[in-house]
């Protein structure tokens, strides 16, 4: 059989600010994964120093850190990315905002078997 | 017995399925995604002018609908579904769809085995944190003068505003077209706003709803249209049958550029802030054609 590769766009043109947090995506069927994180403008206050990490979760509810931490992209057209394995079954992206800070984000996963 | 039903009847997959004599499409999703993604709203020059009804669609997902107490639950057969998942605010919605077109317009079948559930966030029931889930077809006809844009839509409407109403509804009526953008080429309408909604004659059903919102049970849909006269014909779910011959669908004229289209979408919403999550576990799309 020929290996499953999907992408999924799980934030489009969401307003991050304060503690953001992406949509759970449950992908347990995938070995690894690419996320991408992509400023699409709309940029207030200083996003740059935002601490960005992937999450992980046994049941798509209760979240820990993973351990990866991304750069956050605070320019238009900026793109952060980090590669994974061993995440389980649901992944999600969080980052906390700087006060006063907000921009449009697209979160983007590559997922492949 | 044929030796066509014979031999759909020898296969353990296609067995639990009535098919037309043509398979249109079989979607089992042990096998993936099978062409189904999201509804991503239409748009020109900036993403924010996506109407916000769509612009909260997010990406469909393989599920084994782990849940956390009592580990995976699985599908209907296999460990995946296809999982329609809400952002956890009341009245939310989410849509995934595949996108074909058709060569013949005939009779067309649409089966598929869906249960439903809120996030088990809480350690109760919840059984009308789930607002609704459904299905539609967006077609046109074929090219042709005074063509025509239809848009079946059926929803079970489990529950609003707290209320468990259990009860299937159609759509006739959808928003205004506004058009989008500055080069005229591109128009939306939001047509799974919440009204508009009509109660479908003697719809009510009790669906199987298990004690607690980590347990499922799958249940049966057959619905039955005719791209000839574009009108819906029957709607069964497990042992209730609806003559749907006196249901309207959506009627618009036709778009220049959609000719022929069969698309076919499911959509969950959710009636508290808690996400409404919608899993298919198979489709079967097949018509009545030479």
């Amino acid at each position: 059989m020929m290996r499953q590769c999907v992408t999924a766009v799980v934030s489009r043109n969401e307003v991050w600010s304060g503690k953001a947090a992406s949509e759970p995506y449950e992908c347990g069927w995938a070995g690894e994964a690419i996320v991408w994180l992509r400023c699409l403008g709309a940029v207030k206050g200083k996003p740059g120093t935002a601490k960005a990490r992937v999450q992980i979760s046994p049941d798509g509810m209760r979240w820990v850190d993973e351990g990866t931490k991304l750069k956050f992209p605070a320019k238009e057209g900026a793109i952060a990315h980090a590669r994974l394995t061993n995440f389980g079954n649901f992944l999600r992206v969080v980052a906390d905002m700087p006060k006063g800070a907000s921009a449009k984000m697209l979160l983007t996963l590559t997922l492949k078997e | 017995m044929d030796t066509l039903t014979a031999l759909r009847l020898a296969n353990p997959k296609l067995s639990r399925f009535s098919p037309m004599s043509r398979i249109i499409a079989f979607d089992d999703f042990d096998d993936g995604f099978c062409g189904y993604t999201q509804l991503v709203g239409n748009y020109e020059h900036t993403l924010d002018s996506m109407l916000a009804g769509y612009a909260q669609h997010t990406h469909p997902q393989l599920s084994n609908l782990a849940n956390w107490d009592s580990g995976t639950h699985g599908a209907f057969d296999g460990n995946y579904a296809l999982k329609i998942q809400t952002r956890a605010k009341r009245g939310a919605q989410n849509v995934a769809l595949k996108r074909l077109t058709f060569r013949e317009p005939g009779p067309i079948r649409l089966e598929f085995y869906f249960t439903f559930k809120p996030e088990a966030n809480e350690l109760r029931l919840s059984e009308t944190d789930v607002r609704s889930i459904g299905f539609l077809y967006d077609l046109q006809t074929g090219f042709e003068k005074g063509g025509t844009r239809v848009m079946p839509h059926v929803r079970f409407l489990n529950a609003l505003d707290g209320e468990h109403l259990q009860k299937w509804q159609t759509k006739s009526r959808t928003t205004e077209l506004k058009p989008l953008g500055t080069e005229g080429k591109t128009v939306t309408h939001y047509h799974l706003s919440p009204t508009d909604w009509e109660d479908l004659k003697n719809g009510e059903q009790k669906l199987c709803y298990n004690e607690i919102p980590t347990k499922v049970n799958w249940h049966y849909v057959r619905y039955d249209f005719d791209l000839r006269t574009m009108r819906a014909i029957s709607l069964q779910c497990n042992d209730r049958q609806w003559d749907m011959s006196g249901v309207d669908p959506i009627v618009m004229p036709a778009m220049r550029n959609l000719w022929c289209m069969l698309n076919i979408c499911f959509f969950a919403e959710a009636d508290t802030d808690k996400r409404a999550l919608f899993y298919l576990d198979s489709v079967c799309l097949s018509g009545e054609f030479a």
